[in-house]
Protein backbone atom coordinates (compact mmCIF):
# COMPACT_ATOMS: atom_id res chain seq x y z
CA UNK A 1 0.00 0.00 0.00
CA UNK A 2 1.36 3.61 -0.53
CA UNK A 3 1.62 5.73 2.32
CA UNK A 4 0.73 8.94 2.15
CA UNK A 5 1.96 11.90 4.38
CA UNK A 6 -0.78 12.64 7.02
CA UNK A 7 -1.51 16.30 5.19
CA UNK A 8 -1.81 14.20 2.12
CA UNK A 9 -4.57 11.55 3.35
CA UNK A 10 -6.41 14.83 5.49
CA UNK A 11 -6.49 16.81 1.73
CA UNK A 12 -8.28 13.69 0.33
CA UNK A 13 -10.29 12.44 2.90
CA UNK A 14 -11.84 16.26 2.65
CA UNK A 15 -11.99 15.55 -1.15
CA UNK A 16 -13.67 12.49 -0.92
CA UNK A 17 -17.57 13.92 -0.53
CA UNK A 18 -17.48 16.80 -3.08
CA UNK A 19 -16.07 13.70 -5.73
CA UNK A 20 -18.71 11.64 -4.69
CA UNK A 21 -21.36 14.24 -5.13
CA UNK A 22 -19.82 15.53 -8.57
CA UNK A 23 -20.03 11.39 -9.20
CA UNK A 24 -23.72 11.69 -8.12
CA UNK A 25 -24.63 14.36 -10.30
CA UNK A 26 -23.02 12.97 -13.09
CA UNK A 27 -25.56 9.63 -12.54
CA UNK A 28 -28.16 11.82 -12.94
CA UNK A 29 -27.68 13.12 -15.93
CA UNK A 30 -26.78 9.92 -17.22
CA UNK A 31 -29.91 8.38 -15.76
CA UNK A 32 -31.65 11.11 -17.28
CA UNK A 33 -30.52 10.72 -20.71
CA UNK A 34 -30.18 6.67 -20.22
CA UNK A 35 -33.09 5.33 -19.42
CA UNK A 36 -31.85 1.84 -20.10
CA UNK A 37 -29.03 1.94 -17.53
CA UNK A 38 -32.00 2.99 -14.41
CA UNK A 39 -33.32 0.07 -15.68
CA UNK A 40 -30.77 -2.67 -16.14
CA UNK A 41 -29.33 -1.93 -12.33
CA UNK A 42 -33.01 -2.09 -11.12
CA UNK A 43 -33.61 -5.43 -12.68
CA UNK A 44 -29.91 -6.50 -11.04
CA UNK A 45 -31.42 -5.48 -7.81
CA UNK A 46 -34.37 -7.01 -7.73
CA UNK A 47 -33.53 -10.44 -9.56
CA UNK A 48 -31.31 -10.50 -6.20
CA UNK A 49 -33.84 -9.15 -4.00
CA UNK A 50 -36.73 -11.13 -4.98
CA UNK A 51 -35.54 -14.85 -3.61
CA UNK A 52 -35.15 -13.55 -0.13
CA UNK A 53 -38.13 -11.60 -0.35
CA UNK A 54 -40.09 -14.77 -1.66
CA UNK A 55 -38.41 -16.02 1.21
CA UNK A 56 -40.03 -13.67 3.51
CA UNK A 57 -43.69 -13.39 2.26
CA UNK A 58 -44.57 -17.00 2.64
CA UNK A 59 -44.21 -16.85 6.39
CA UNK A 60 -45.52 -12.63 6.85
CA UNK A 61 -48.70 -14.32 4.92
CA UNK A 62 -48.95 -16.87 7.18
CA UNK A 63 -48.68 -14.94 10.36
CA UNK A 64 -51.45 -12.15 8.74
CA UNK A 65 -53.70 -14.56 8.14
CA UNK A 66 -53.44 -16.28 12.00
CA UNK A 67 -53.97 -12.83 13.02
CA UNK A 68 -57.03 -12.51 10.90
CA UNK A 69 -58.17 -16.03 11.95
CA UNK A 70 -58.27 -15.14 15.39
CA UNK A 71 -59.77 -12.22 14.91
CA UNK A 72 -62.33 -14.29 12.86
CA UNK A 73 -63.64 -16.70 15.67
CA UNK A 74 -65.06 -13.78 17.58
CA UNK A 75 -67.75 -13.39 14.99
CA UNK A 76 -68.03 -16.66 13.30
CA UNK A 77 -71.88 -16.66 13.83
CA UNK A 78 -72.35 -12.76 12.25
CA UNK A 79 -70.32 -13.93 9.44
CA UNK A 80 -72.22 -17.16 9.11
CA UNK A 81 -75.27 -15.21 8.49
CA UNK A 82 -73.81 -12.83 6.21
CA UNK A 83 -72.35 -15.80 3.98
CA UNK A 84 -76.07 -17.26 3.83
CA UNK A 85 -77.40 -14.21 2.78
CA UNK A 86 -74.55 -14.05 -0.10
CA UNK A 87 -74.87 -16.98 -0.95
CA UNK A 88 -78.16 -17.17 -1.83
CA UNK A 89 -77.60 -14.08 -3.96
CA UNK A 90 -74.65 -15.22 -5.64
CA UNK A 91 -76.89 -18.41 -6.50
CA UNK A 92 -79.15 -15.74 -8.23
CA UNK A 93 -76.72 -14.38 -10.44
CA UNK A 94 -75.26 -17.73 -11.13
CA UNK A 95 -78.24 -18.52 -12.56
CA UNK A 96 -78.31 -15.25 -14.56
CA UNK A 97 -74.96 -15.54 -15.54
CA UNK A 98 -75.48 -18.92 -17.19
CA UNK A 99 -78.96 -17.89 -19.06
CA UNK A 100 -76.69 -14.76 -20.39
CA UNK A 101 -73.64 -17.19 -21.40
CA UNK A 102 -76.55 -19.45 -22.96
CA UNK A 103 -77.69 -16.65 -25.05
CA UNK A 104 -74.13 -15.28 -25.61
CA UNK A 105 -73.50 -18.73 -27.30
CA UNK A 106 -76.64 -18.33 -29.55
CA UNK A 107 -75.91 -14.88 -30.77
CA UNK A 108 -72.02 -15.85 -31.32
CA UNK A 109 -73.16 -18.76 -33.44
CA UNK A 110 -75.30 -16.91 -35.80
CA UNK A 111 -72.67 -13.91 -35.90
CA UNK A 112 -69.95 -16.14 -37.14
CA UNK A 113 -67.97 -14.64 -34.02
CA UNK A 114 -64.55 -15.49 -34.62
CA UNK A 115 -63.02 -15.94 -30.96
CA UNK A 116 -59.67 -13.90 -29.83
CA UNK A 117 -56.41 -16.04 -28.74
CA UNK A 118 -57.05 -16.94 -24.65
CA UNK A 119 -55.01 -14.98 -23.35
CA UNK A 120 -51.91 -17.17 -21.72
CA UNK A 121 -51.19 -16.17 -17.58
CA UNK A 122 -49.04 -16.43 -14.84
CA UNK A 123 -49.84 -15.98 -11.06
CA UNK A 124 -46.75 -14.90 -9.06
CA UNK A 125 -46.40 -13.09 -5.49
CA UNK A 126 -46.02 -9.85 -4.86
CA UNK A 127 -42.79 -9.75 -2.68
CA UNK A 128 -42.03 -6.37 -2.14
CA UNK A 129 -43.73 -2.49 -2.96
CA UNK A 130 -41.04 -0.85 -4.47
CA UNK A 131 -42.71 2.54 -5.08
CA UNK A 132 -40.84 5.63 -4.77
CA UNK A 133 -42.35 9.14 -3.36
CA UNK A 134 -43.43 9.62 -6.94
CA UNK A 135 -43.95 6.14 -8.28
CA UNK A 136 -46.18 3.22 -7.61
CA UNK A 137 -45.11 0.05 -8.59
CA UNK A 138 -44.77 -3.23 -6.96
CA UNK A 139 -42.40 -6.17 -7.32
CA UNK A 140 -43.10 -9.54 -8.16
CA UNK A 141 -40.70 -12.87 -7.20
CA UNK A 142 -41.03 -14.96 -10.53
CA UNK A 143 -39.35 -18.39 -11.13
CA UNK A 144 -36.44 -18.53 -13.55
CA UNK A 145 -37.73 -19.76 -17.02
CA UNK A 146 -40.53 -17.22 -16.60
CA UNK A 147 -42.48 -16.13 -19.63
CA UNK A 148 -43.58 -13.02 -19.02
CA UNK A 149 -42.81 -9.62 -21.15
CA UNK A 150 -42.80 -6.30 -20.61
CA UNK A 151 -46.03 -4.57 -21.12
CA UNK A 152 -47.94 -8.14 -19.67
CA UNK A 153 -50.95 -6.91 -17.98
CA UNK A 154 -51.29 -7.62 -14.05
CA UNK A 155 -55.13 -8.60 -12.64
CA UNK A 156 -55.85 -9.46 -8.99
CA UNK A 157 -59.05 -10.71 -8.32
CA UNK A 158 -60.81 -7.91 -8.62
CA UNK A 159 -59.82 -6.15 -11.76
CA UNK A 160 -56.21 -4.47 -13.75
CA UNK A 161 -53.60 -3.67 -11.47
CA UNK A 162 -50.88 -2.45 -13.70
CA UNK A 163 -48.66 -3.13 -16.27
CA UNK A 164 -44.99 -5.20 -15.98
CA UNK A 165 -42.47 -2.43 -17.09
CA UNK A 166 -39.59 -4.21 -16.16
CA UNK A 167 -38.73 -8.02 -16.33
CA UNK A 168 -35.84 -9.74 -14.72
CA UNK A 169 -34.88 -13.19 -14.73
CA UNK A 170 -36.29 -14.21 -11.32
CA UNK A 171 -38.55 -11.13 -10.93
CA UNK A 172 -40.54 -8.59 -12.97
CA UNK A 173 -41.34 -4.69 -11.74
CA UNK A 174 -45.55 -3.98 -12.31
CA UNK A 175 -46.30 -0.17 -12.23
CA UNK A 176 -49.57 0.54 -10.66
CA UNK A 177 -52.71 2.06 -12.52
CA UNK A 178 -51.89 5.08 -9.26
CA UNK A 179 -48.59 5.87 -10.48
CA UNK A 180 -48.14 9.15 -12.35
CA UNK A 181 -47.08 7.97 -15.75
CA UNK A 182 -50.04 5.36 -15.30
CA UNK A 183 -52.50 6.03 -18.43
CA UNK A 184 -55.24 3.41 -19.05
CA UNK A 185 -57.70 4.15 -21.85
CA UNK A 186 -60.86 3.32 -20.15
CA UNK A 187 -64.70 2.75 -21.55
CA UNK A 188 -67.43 3.78 -19.26
CA UNK A 189 -70.28 0.73 -19.30
CA UNK A 190 -73.46 2.56 -19.39
CA UNK A 191 -72.57 5.07 -21.99
CA UNK A 192 -69.77 3.34 -24.14
CA UNK A 193 -67.66 6.43 -23.72
CA UNK A 194 -64.07 5.99 -24.49
CA UNK A 195 -62.00 8.11 -21.89
CA UNK A 196 -58.33 8.19 -19.95
CA UNK A 197 -57.65 7.18 -16.80
CA UNK A 198 -54.47 8.55 -15.28
CA UNK A 199 -52.50 7.77 -12.10
CA UNK A 200 -51.99 10.87 -9.86
CA UNK A 201 -49.76 9.66 -7.04
CA UNK A 202 -52.74 9.28 -4.92
CA UNK A 203 -54.58 6.31 -3.94
CA UNK A 204 -56.99 7.01 -6.96
CA UNK A 205 -56.45 7.78 -10.63
CA UNK A 206 -58.25 10.18 -12.22
CA UNK A 207 -60.55 10.04 -15.00
CA UNK A 208 -60.50 12.48 -18.10
CA UNK A 209 -61.25 13.17 -21.71
CA UNK A 210 -64.37 11.70 -21.74
CA UNK A 211 -66.19 12.63 -24.84
CA UNK A 212 -68.37 16.26 -24.83
CA UNK A 213 -72.11 15.36 -24.07
CA UNK A 214 -71.24 12.67 -21.90
CA UNK A 215 -71.42 12.54 -17.93
CA UNK A 216 -69.79 9.73 -16.54
CA UNK A 217 -72.22 8.85 -13.80
CA UNK A 218 -71.23 8.18 -9.82
CA UNK A 219 -70.93 4.72 -9.69
CA UNK A 220 -70.83 3.55 -13.24
CA UNK A 221 -68.53 0.49 -14.13
CA UNK A 222 -65.58 1.65 -15.78
CA UNK A 223 -63.34 -1.56 -18.15
CA UNK A 224 -60.57 -1.62 -19.99
CA UNK A 225 -60.81 -0.07 -23.80
CA UNK A 226 -58.86 -1.94 -26.92
CA UNK A 227 -57.87 1.91 -28.11
CA UNK A 228 -54.59 2.48 -28.71
CA UNK A 229 -53.78 -1.05 -28.87
CA UNK A 230 -52.15 -1.77 -25.08
CA UNK A 231 -54.73 -3.14 -23.09
CA UNK A 232 -57.35 -5.84 -24.50
CA UNK A 233 -60.94 -4.94 -24.23
CA UNK A 234 -63.13 -5.29 -20.84
CA UNK A 235 -61.20 -5.84 -18.47
CA UNK A 236 -62.92 -4.77 -14.86
CA UNK A 237 -60.84 -1.51 -13.78
CA UNK A 238 -63.35 0.32 -11.35
CA UNK A 239 -66.06 2.39 -10.67
CA UNK A 240 -66.29 6.07 -11.19
CA UNK A 241 -66.85 7.78 -8.19
CA UNK A 242 -66.80 11.84 -7.47
CA UNK A 243 -64.52 13.33 -4.74
CA UNK A 244 -65.41 16.02 -2.79
CA UNK A 245 -63.35 18.73 -5.38
CA UNK A 246 -66.18 17.02 -7.33
CA UNK A 247 -63.48 15.44 -9.70
CA UNK A 248 -63.91 12.03 -11.32
CA UNK A 249 -61.68 9.56 -10.20
CA UNK A 250 -61.79 5.53 -10.24
CA UNK A 251 -62.34 3.12 -7.61
CA UNK A 252 -60.36 0.51 -8.73
CA UNK A 253 -61.94 -3.43 -8.12
CA UNK A 254 -58.11 -4.02 -7.81
CA UNK A 255 -56.92 -4.21 -3.88
CA UNK A 256 -53.79 -2.42 -4.20
CA UNK A 257 -53.34 -1.47 -1.10
CA UNK A 258 -53.31 -5.05 0.40
CA UNK A 259 -51.51 -7.18 -3.08
CA UNK A 260 -50.98 -10.39 -2.17
CA UNK A 261 -50.82 -12.28 -5.52
CA UNK A 262 -51.16 -11.19 -9.34
CA UNK A 263 -51.67 -13.01 -12.33
CA UNK A 264 -49.65 -11.35 -15.09
CA UNK A 265 -51.77 -11.88 -18.61
CA UNK A 266 -49.93 -12.11 -21.77
CA UNK A 267 -52.80 -10.75 -24.49
CA UNK A 268 -50.46 -11.43 -27.35
CA UNK A 269 -51.93 -9.45 -30.23
CA UNK A 270 -52.17 -6.25 -28.43
CA UNK A 271 -48.97 -4.00 -29.39
CA UNK A 272 -46.76 -3.58 -26.42
CA UNK A 273 -45.47 0.14 -25.04
CA UNK A 274 -43.39 1.16 -22.58
CA UNK A 275 -45.43 3.62 -19.96
CA UNK A 276 -43.89 6.67 -20.97
CA UNK A 277 -43.89 6.02 -24.73
CA UNK A 278 -48.00 5.32 -24.21
CA UNK A 279 -48.10 8.23 -22.59
CA UNK A 280 -46.58 9.90 -25.31
CA UNK A 281 -49.01 8.32 -27.68
CA UNK A 282 -51.84 9.60 -25.97
CA UNK A 283 -50.86 13.03 -25.61
CA UNK A 284 -50.08 13.30 -28.94
CA UNK A 285 -53.38 11.60 -29.82
CA UNK A 286 -56.48 13.22 -30.64
CA UNK A 287 -58.10 14.60 -27.27
CA UNK B 1 -8.05 -1.20 19.59
CA UNK B 2 -8.16 2.05 19.11
CA UNK B 3 -5.24 4.66 18.47
CA UNK B 4 -6.68 7.20 20.28
CA UNK B 5 -5.59 5.36 24.08
CA UNK B 6 -2.19 5.29 24.70
CA UNK B 7 -0.81 2.37 26.10
CA UNK B 8 1.04 -1.46 25.84
CA UNK B 9 -1.93 -3.85 24.05
CA UNK B 10 -1.67 -7.36 23.07
CA UNK B 11 -1.25 -7.94 19.48
CA UNK B 12 -4.66 -8.49 17.57
CA UNK B 13 -6.04 -11.91 16.81
CA UNK B 14 -8.22 -12.75 13.99
CA UNK B 15 -11.04 -12.86 16.49
CA UNK B 16 -10.78 -9.35 17.89
CA UNK B 17 -10.07 -8.24 14.53
CA UNK B 18 -13.07 -9.94 13.07
CA UNK B 19 -15.10 -8.35 15.98
CA UNK B 20 -13.65 -4.46 15.17
CA UNK B 21 -14.43 -4.92 11.89
CA UNK B 22 -18.09 -6.06 12.23
CA UNK B 23 -18.95 -3.60 14.71
CA UNK B 24 -17.06 -0.94 12.64
CA UNK B 25 -19.20 -2.04 9.80
CA UNK B 26 -22.93 -1.93 12.86
CA UNK B 27 -23.63 1.28 11.24
CA UNK B 28 -23.56 0.87 7.47
CA UNK B 29 -25.17 -2.12 7.75
CA UNK B 30 -27.73 -1.81 9.76
CA UNK B 31 -28.96 1.24 7.78
CA UNK B 32 -29.19 -0.84 4.80
CA UNK B 33 -31.03 -4.00 6.42
CA UNK B 34 -33.51 -1.18 7.70
CA UNK B 35 -33.68 0.26 4.12
CA UNK B 36 -34.16 -3.28 2.76
CA UNK B 37 -36.96 -4.34 5.46
CA UNK B 38 -39.24 -1.40 4.82
CA UNK B 39 -39.70 -2.97 1.08
CA UNK B 40 -40.00 -6.14 2.40
CA UNK B 41 -43.79 -7.47 2.23
CA UNK B 42 -44.66 -6.47 5.78
CA UNK B 43 -47.51 -4.53 4.64
CA UNK B 44 -45.93 -0.98 6.08
CA UNK B 45 -47.80 1.84 5.14
CA UNK B 46 -45.91 4.52 3.44
CA UNK B 47 -42.77 2.89 2.84
CA UNK B 48 -41.52 5.16 0.19
CA UNK B 49 -41.70 7.70 2.61
CA UNK B 50 -40.36 6.01 5.49
CA UNK B 51 -37.26 4.46 3.68
CA UNK B 52 -36.27 7.89 2.50
CA UNK B 53 -37.11 9.10 6.26
CA UNK B 54 -34.84 5.97 7.81
CA UNK B 55 -31.89 6.87 5.70
CA UNK B 56 -31.90 10.94 6.64
CA UNK B 57 -32.06 10.04 10.51
CA UNK B 58 -29.22 6.97 10.02
CA UNK B 59 -27.22 9.11 7.63
CA UNK B 60 -27.30 12.64 9.95
CA UNK B 61 -27.25 10.58 13.37
CA UNK B 62 -23.87 8.47 12.53
CA UNK B 63 -22.44 11.56 10.30
CA UNK B 64 -22.66 13.56 13.51
CA UNK B 65 -21.50 10.91 16.30
CA UNK B 66 -19.58 8.21 14.22
CA UNK B 67 -18.15 10.05 11.13
CA UNK B 68 -15.70 7.29 10.58
CA UNK B 69 -18.67 4.37 10.64
CA UNK B 70 -19.99 6.28 7.49
CA UNK B 71 -18.04 7.48 5.22
CA UNK B 72 -19.53 9.36 2.08
CA UNK B 73 -18.71 6.17 -0.31
CA UNK B 74 -21.20 4.12 2.20
CA UNK B 75 -23.36 7.30 1.77
CA UNK B 76 -23.39 6.89 -1.82
CA UNK B 77 -23.86 3.42 -2.36
CA UNK B 78 -26.80 3.48 0.39
CA UNK B 79 -28.06 6.25 -1.60
CA UNK B 80 -28.01 4.14 -4.44
CA UNK B 81 -30.20 1.71 -2.94
CA UNK B 82 -32.59 4.04 -2.01
CA UNK B 83 -32.66 5.06 -5.55
CA UNK B 84 -33.03 1.35 -6.57
CA UNK B 85 -35.37 0.35 -4.45
CA UNK B 86 -38.14 3.20 -4.73
CA UNK B 87 -38.32 4.59 -8.40
CA UNK B 88 -36.56 7.59 -7.95
CA UNK B 89 -34.84 9.06 -10.54
CA UNK B 90 -31.02 7.60 -10.62
CA UNK B 91 -28.60 9.34 -8.25
CA UNK B 92 -31.58 12.06 -6.74
CA UNK B 93 -31.38 10.45 -3.61
CA UNK B 94 -27.26 9.67 -3.63
CA UNK B 95 -27.18 13.33 -4.04
CA UNK B 96 -29.49 14.52 -1.59
CA UNK B 97 -27.81 11.65 1.04
CA UNK B 98 -24.47 13.01 0.19
CA UNK B 99 -25.19 16.97 0.94
CA UNK B 100 -27.24 15.88 4.03
CA UNK B 101 -24.11 14.46 5.13
CA UNK B 102 -21.76 17.37 3.95
CA UNK B 103 -23.89 19.38 6.16
CA UNK B 104 -24.02 17.11 9.14
CA UNK B 105 -20.06 16.82 9.25
CA UNK B 106 -19.43 20.82 9.12
CA UNK B 107 -22.03 20.70 11.77
CA UNK B 108 -20.47 18.00 14.17
CA UNK B 109 -18.30 19.89 15.85
CA UNK B 110 -20.93 22.43 17.56
CA UNK B 111 -23.95 19.68 17.09
CA UNK B 112 -21.58 16.82 19.31
CA UNK B 113 -21.81 19.50 22.73
CA UNK B 114 -25.22 20.21 22.42
CA UNK B 115 -28.11 18.50 24.03
CA UNK B 116 -30.92 16.30 22.54
CA UNK B 117 -33.27 18.69 21.79
CA UNK B 118 -30.74 20.53 20.18
CA UNK B 119 -29.90 18.41 17.96
CA UNK B 120 -33.43 17.07 17.03
CA UNK B 121 -34.06 20.06 16.38
CA UNK B 122 -31.07 20.94 13.50
CA UNK B 123 -32.37 17.48 12.45
CA UNK B 124 -35.67 18.45 11.66
CA UNK B 125 -34.59 21.25 9.65
CA UNK B 126 -32.19 19.52 7.64
CA UNK B 127 -34.79 16.63 7.41
CA UNK B 128 -37.17 19.52 5.64
CA UNK B 129 -34.28 20.59 3.83
CA UNK B 130 -34.05 17.41 2.15
CA UNK B 131 -37.22 15.99 1.63
CA UNK B 132 -37.85 19.81 -0.37
CA UNK B 133 -34.56 18.60 -2.14
CA UNK B 134 -35.89 15.36 -2.99
CA UNK B 135 -39.36 17.12 -4.39
CA UNK B 136 -37.58 19.96 -6.45
CA UNK B 137 -35.02 17.41 -8.07
CA UNK B 138 -38.09 15.27 -8.65
CA UNK B 139 -39.86 18.04 -10.50
CA UNK B 140 -36.89 19.37 -12.68
CA UNK B 141 -35.42 15.86 -13.79
CA UNK B 142 -39.73 14.67 -13.85
CA UNK B 143 -40.33 18.07 -16.04
CA UNK B 144 -43.57 18.53 -14.36
CA UNK B 145 -44.59 20.00 -10.76
CA UNK B 146 -45.32 16.74 -8.53
CA UNK B 147 -48.26 17.00 -5.37
CA UNK B 148 -45.48 18.19 -2.55
CA UNK B 149 -47.87 16.30 0.10
CA UNK B 150 -45.11 12.87 -0.01
CA UNK B 151 -42.41 15.30 0.75
CA UNK B 152 -44.09 16.88 3.63
CA UNK B 153 -45.14 13.18 4.83
CA UNK B 154 -41.31 12.24 4.51
CA UNK B 155 -40.33 15.27 6.71
CA UNK B 156 -42.81 14.84 9.34
CA UNK B 157 -41.82 11.13 9.64
CA UNK B 158 -38.50 11.99 9.54
CA UNK B 159 -38.45 14.49 12.19
CA UNK B 160 -41.07 12.02 14.28
CA UNK B 161 -38.80 9.33 14.08
CA UNK B 162 -35.71 10.73 15.14
CA UNK B 163 -36.26 9.99 18.88
CA UNK B 164 -37.64 6.65 18.26
CA UNK B 165 -34.44 5.93 16.16
CA UNK B 166 -32.33 7.85 18.18
CA UNK B 167 -32.37 6.04 21.41
CA UNK B 168 -31.26 3.07 20.21
CA UNK B 169 -28.67 4.18 17.88
CA UNK B 170 -27.09 6.50 20.74
CA UNK B 171 -27.24 3.00 22.90
CA UNK B 172 -25.82 1.01 19.74
CA UNK B 173 -23.04 4.21 19.27
CA UNK B 174 -22.23 3.69 22.86
CA UNK B 175 -22.26 -0.23 22.73
CA UNK B 176 -22.53 -2.37 19.76
CA UNK B 177 -20.50 -0.06 16.82
CA UNK B 178 -18.04 0.57 19.59
CA UNK B 179 -14.91 -0.10 18.30
CA UNK B 180 -13.34 0.13 21.45
CA UNK B 181 -15.27 -2.59 22.86
CA UNK B 182 -13.79 -5.37 20.61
Amino acid sequence: MIRLSIQMRQALAKLTLPVLMAVAFALVLVGKADTLLAMRLRVALDDALAPMYGAMAGPLVRMRNSIGWVRDLADIQAENVRLRRDNARLLHWQRVAEALALRDRELEAQLHWMPSRPATFVTAPIVADTGGLYAHAVLVALRQGHTVHKGDIALDGGGVVGRVTEVGARSARVLLITDLNSRVPVMLVTSHAPALMIGTNGALPRLTYWPHGVVPREGERVVTSAAGGVFPADLPVGTVHYNRAHVAEVLPDARLDRLDLVRLFDFGSVTTLAPEAAARHHRDGPP
Amino acid sequence: MSDRTPGIRPAATLGSRIDAAGRAAFPAASTALALLLISAPLGLPAAAELRLAVAFTCVFFWSVFRPAALPPLVVFALGLLCDLLGDAPLGLDILVLLALQGVALQLRLILERQGFVRVWLAFAGLAVTAAAATWGGSVVLGMRLLPMTPAIATAMLAVGLYPVLAFPLAHAHRTLAEPDHA
